[in-house]
């Protein structure tokens, strides 16, 4: 479907939203939903997709990012997933701007990338953030982050099921900091009016599209008065367009409070961007850690699909040990959003199988088994299904 | 050398009456290397008593009448009255606005039929053996119509363009050729699955034309087939007859089989004229260091020799080249020897005069 | 369970395997050796086989036969058609509704017949691919060990948009005599046809892509190609761009072939190009190609030639046809089969012992057929 096309007629975009029973039966493992709102996720160029195969770019970086990849690869080659994969090793290894043009170029020709986290360097102050440049430069303003409670999984609440719609573009994430003074660093957070509304109209029509109840903005206004306003008083504003979606909204610290003692009342959370960086991470940590939950990035063009926390795990990398769910989870979605949604729902099932039937878990979610346990059993799942 | 490359028309039987007149031809002799390959041709036409009087002409732009720039009228002038010329490489005219030679020419002379001659030389190995194919292409109209126009942005139409009346008159010379050089098979080179209209009436034209000439074979390949075959056994081929834009591919890729632009000889024929160049570049970066080689241009006079109807001369110069090529001893550095032009066309000489 | 734990042992090394990869941008091949079939899916993948006329049918029961010589979990869904006899032909759209729904077809050459007998312009062909949408052809050539070629080694592709172009079928008598054939060349299509040049050329693992045109005397349809294969190439900075003029490029194929990596042309050109190229390594019998839309792939000869002289009689190379099998298998994912089928007709081939007649051989297709299914493993 052109990208006009699709504009012009948001009704007509298939909704790949179904209930967790479509999947197994009493169970789920996390809903799949349509994030195609109201632009399209796809190359302004033809898309890589020729007789029936798609290439993607994959984007390894460090620490735990290659393995992990590796296994989506392993696993979609079992089960004939038709999708191919172009691979920019960028990493922290090289400081090379050339090959952060080139993970750029190979993501917008292809349209969509899986990525692994590239680690950012502390001690060099010019030494930009290539996540942040790479999201900038793909204009990736939605980082979606839908945490769910997995049967399998021991944790202190029950049954979260939680959006985490975050903007990902400016705010703190300016890459504007200078030394006004010696001793004295001032950072910009910059707010604007045209990304505000634009993650705000997201938020509302994906969770319009989706069926969800409720959108809270979550902010800091009562101290940054005039950046978190805006923000607020966009997302407000916007909201009255919404009259079935209830609305509220919540103050940070609060939020952070509210959702470990008592998770369920939130259903979509609408982030600024540091603010959306510190819940994501708490919340996949109320719903088993770093290695469940998948992260979905969108721009107007691109789609860019990693683990839910951006972090690279260098400590357990090559181990043996990391849990190979997340990135799993990322590779489902990438799916989903390429529509290949049979081979998607394949592979979903088989995750939902060994980590909630099976109960293969990690360590670091108290288990004992190995990545590669994990990897084949789910590859064993897929290959009963493909 | 049993086959009498002739090159049959009108005019040339006119000419044959006054045989041993002697007879002027335009002499353009072109840029880069153009001169110091024309001077070689010269000299060997000299050496063999060739009755040939050069009439030299500089085609450098000038300021027309009209101030813009184009060939001098008096090169324009020269090939009228000669009826036929020789010609070297020309370099691209920098600068747009003024009829390009080759057109100016073209037009001029209402020149319908590219010939080239391909055959494989002793001497100078190609993985490619008994190449001996002759391509006669449609100069006037086809796909270089000119006619190309934007319909909407982003979207260019070009026309190609087949008349009955070019195409008949391409198809007639194709036999006659034949006929006046010993060919036995004429072969007419066409798209007619796809392009089922415009093919196709070129393909009747050839059809109609083989009729006419029940003595000399005729067949039809696709041209696809055709490029497949002729690069898997060119022998298989003689005579070829095809359209404008498959005629320009074709060529080239004959002359690629036995070795390039620099040993491939071609000919324009016209109603009222002929004119016979090389197809090669300048190279202006050998140009004036006497290590150009003059094969191409040679054998395209070589050509028009015969199109003149003087065939004794033409046959022993022909001799003369092609012996030397295939001692191999004074060949220049492209046909991979170490020699000189001067080496190369002294060795022709004293074979010619011997 | 045997194996499981094999694919255990591998997946074991891959962390390593890919950390220590070459830095920069690799595309991942996916022609690595398999050992041993690992996604044997439970039920046959659907398959379109369209046998074509002339050789077609022998070829067809030829790719059937090594199928089931090592039981491929591939179903044929047969459809005969025939534009010369189409009295018998199943129905065009059958054939076309059955490609669609299994996004992938085997099919051999259709016969054209010259004359128009309905006035219609368009042939069968062409209609397939126009109305698939199959904008893309590939065709690739290698040399093959064993065949007696001009020149050895070659390896490229040659890729040509056959949506477009001269083969519109929009022709006309303007005044009587004199006939308009017209030539479209549109951004959109020359634009899909670059990109997807360079995307296969990075799946591949190409270094150069050659852009084959006429751009010095059709400045603006020529010009409009070129110009979008030039903006497209901006995206691939680690792919070298070249352009060439075409009749210079076939006087290049036929004295200096090895200078190409990828060549992306136009309809006509790619014509020409792609049997040119096939006559280097072989000829018709031995080089398989592909067309591709979005949504499927039609496997397919090269170059397109029935070599009707030869039906019947037990003569045709079925080289190309199982080569072109071999691919469809590895865009299946199954790999494992696909290989199997390629080296067993390169070993064929390169012991030179079995030779049809267009390899200068004696040999029947069904002598070849057997050598290729003796080299399978049982």
């Amino acid at each position: 479907m052109s990208l006009s096309k699709q504009i012009l007629k948001p009704a007509l975009l298939a909704k790949r939203a179904f209930a967790a029973s479509q999947i197994i039966p009493n169970r789920t493992i996390v809903h799949r939903y349509n994030d195609n709102v109201y632009h399209v996720s796809g190359t302004r160029t033809d898309k890589s997709k020729y007789g029936g195969r798609y290439m993607v770019t994959a984007l390894p970086g460090d620490g735990i990012g290659p393995e992990l990849i590796g296994y989506v690869k392993e696993v979609f080659r079992y089960g004939g997933v038709p999708v191919d994969f172009e691979e920019v090793h960028l990493d922290s290894s090289r400081d090379d701007v050339d090959l952060l043009e080139q993970a750029i170029t190979a993501v917008k020709r292809n349209g969509v990338a899986i990525k692994g986290n590239i680690e950012t360097r502390h001690n060099d102050p010019n030494c930009k953030s290539r996540n942040v440049e790479l999201r900038l430069r793909l204009g990736l303003f939605a980082n979606i982050v839908h945490v769910t409670s997995q049967p399998g999984i021991e944790t202190r609440h029950q049954d979260i099921d939680i959006v985490l719609i975050r903007q990902n573009t400016e705010g703190e994430y300016s890459s504007e900091e200078h030394t006004s003074i010696k001793g004295v660093v001032e950072s910009l957070k910059v707010i604007t009016k045209t990304r505000s509304d634009e993650i705000a109209r997201y938020a509302f029509e994906w969770a319009k599209n989706n069926g969800r109840k409720k959108v809270t903005c979550v902010h800091k206004a009562n101290i940054m008065k005039l950046s978190d306003g805006l923000f607020l008083s966009r997302c407000t504003e916007m909201a009255k367009e919404y009259p079935e979606l209830e609305f509220d909204n919540i103050i940070i610290d609060n939020c952070s409070m509210q959702l470990v003692a008592n998770p369920n009342q939130f259903d979509v959370l609408l982030l600024p961007n540091l603010y959306g960086n510190i819940l994501t991470n708490l919340a996949c940590g109320i719903t088993g850690g770093p290695g469940i939950a998948s992260g979905r990035n969108y721009g107007k063009d691109y789609a860019v699909f990693e683990t839910g926390t951006r972090n690279t795990g260098k400590s357990i990398a090559g181990k043996n040990i990391a849990n190979p769910i997340a990135m799993m989870n990322a590779g489902v979605d990438l799916l989903y959003h390429l529509g290949l949604t049979d081979h998607a729902q394949v592979i979903a099932r088989a995750i939902d199988k060994t980590i909630n039937v099976d109960k293969l878990h990690t360590p670091d979610l108290g288990g004992q088994a190995t990545t590669t346990e994990v990897v084949q059993n789910i590859v064993k799942e897929v290959q009963k299904h493909a | 050398m049993n086959k009498f490359q002739r090159i049959s028309a009108p005019i040339s039987r006119a000419l044959s009456r006054h045989m041993s007149q002697m007879r002027t031809v335009t002499l353009i002799p072109g840029d880069g290397i153009g001169p110091e390959i024309s001077a070689s041709v010269q000299k060997i036409f000299e050496t063999a008593g060739v009755p040939i009087q050069w009439e030299v002409e500089d085609v450098t732009p000038v300021r027309g009448p009209n101030g813009r720039f184009g060939i001098p009228q008096r090169a324009i002038d020269s090939v009228n009255k000669n009826k036929i010329g020789l010609k070297g490489p020309l370099a691209t005219p920098i600068g747009k606005g003024h009829r390009s030679l080759n057109l100016a020419l073209r037009q001029e002379f209402n020149l319908y039929a590219n010939v080239r001659p391909c055959r494989s030389i002793e001497g100078y190995e190609t993985p490619y053996k008994d190449v001996d194919v002759v391509t006669i292409r449609e100069n006037t109209e086809g796909e270089y119509s000119g006619i190309e126009h934007e319909i909407v942005p982003g979207v260019v139409q070009s026309i190609k363009l087949i008349t009955e009346p070019a195409s008949n008159k391409i198809a007639r010379y194709a036999f006659e050729y034949a006929k006046a050089n010993g060919r036995s098979q004429v072969t007419a080179v066409h798209k007619a699955n796809i392009m089922r209209m415009s093919d196709g009436l070129f393909l009747q034209c050839c059809r109609d034309a083989a009729e006419a000439n029940p003595d000399i074979k005729y067949n039809e390949m696709y041209l696809d087939t055709l490029c497949l075959n002729m690069v898997q056994d060119p022998a298989k081929f003689d005579v070829l007859v095809m359209p404008n834009l498959y005629g320009d591919i074709l060529s080239d890729l004959c002359a690629g089989l036995i070795g390039g632009l620099g040993v491939t000889p071609s000919g324009n024929i016209g109603t009222d004229g002929a004119i016979f160049e090389s197809v090669h570049g300048t190279a202006p970066d050998i140009a004036g260091q006497n290590k150009a080689n003059p094969t191409a241009l040679l054998l395209s006079a070589i050509m028009m020799l015969r199109y003149m109807n003087l065939n004794e001369f033409a046959d022993r110069i022909e001799r003369a080249t092609f012996d030397t090529i295939k001692e191999g001893r004074h060949l220049t550095a492209d046909l991979g020897g170490k020699g000189t032009c001067s080496d190369y066309t002294n060795e022709i000489c004293s074979k010619v005069s011997a | 369970m045997v194996f499981l734990r094999a694919a255990a042992a591998r997946l074991g090394q891959l962390a390593p395997a890919i950390t220590s990869r070459a830095i920069g941008t690799s595309a991942t091949n996916n022609l690595v050796a398999f050992h041993e079939p690992v996604s044997r899916p439970q039920q046959n993948i659907k398959c379109t086989l369209i046998p074509g006329d002339g050789v077609g049918p022998e070829l067809a029961e030829c790719v059937k036969a090594v199928f089931s010589a090592i039981s491929v979990p591939v179903e044929f869904e047969e459809v005969f058609l025939s534009e010369i006899h189409h009295t018998i032909s199943a129905p065009l759209e059958t054939a076309m509704e059955s490609v669609r729904k299994n996004g992938i077809c085997l099919k051999g050459t259709l016969e054209t017949p010259l004359s128009m007998s309905s006035g219609e312009l368009q042939t069968w062909n062409m209609r397939i691919r126009k109305d698939l949408d199959l904008f893309a052809n590939v065709v690739h050539i290698k040399s093959l060990q064993g065949i007696k070629s001009k020149h050895n080694n070659l390896d490229f592709f040659v890729i040509r948009e056959q949506t477009e172009g001269e083969y519109s079928a929009l022709e006309h008598e303007s005044v009587k005599g004199v006939i308009e054939c017209l030539k479209i060349v549109t951004e959109r299509k020359s634009r899909r046809i670059a990109k997807f040049a360079f995307d296969y050329a990075t799946k591949h693992d190409r270094k150069k892509v050659t852009a084959v045109h006429k751009a010095n005397i059709m400045k603006l349809g020529d010009g409009l190609f070129l110009r979008c294969c030039q903006e497209i190439s901006q995206l691939y900075p680690s792919i070298k761009f070249e352009h060439m003029i075409v009749d210079n490029t076939c006087m290049q194929l036929v004295s200096n072939p090895h200078q190409f990596d990828v060549i992306v042309t136009g309809n006509l050109y790619g014509n020409i190009v792609d049997n040119l190229a096939s006559g280097l390594v072989g000829g018709a019998g031995v080089v398989p190609g592909a067309s591709y839309s979005s949504d499927c792939v039609v496997y397919e000869p090269g170059s397109r030639h029935t070599f009707g002289g030869g039906a019947g009689k037990n003569v045709a190379n079925p080289t190309a046809m199982l080569l072109c099998a071999a691919k469809m298998l590895h865009h299946m994912n199954l790999h494992y089969y696909a290989i199997q089928i390629r080296d067993a007709v390169e070993k064929v081939i390169k012991s030179g012992k079995v030779r049809t007649r267009d390899l200068g051989g004696y040999a029947s297709t069904t002598d070849f057929l057997g050598a290729v299914i003796a080299h399978l493993p049982h």
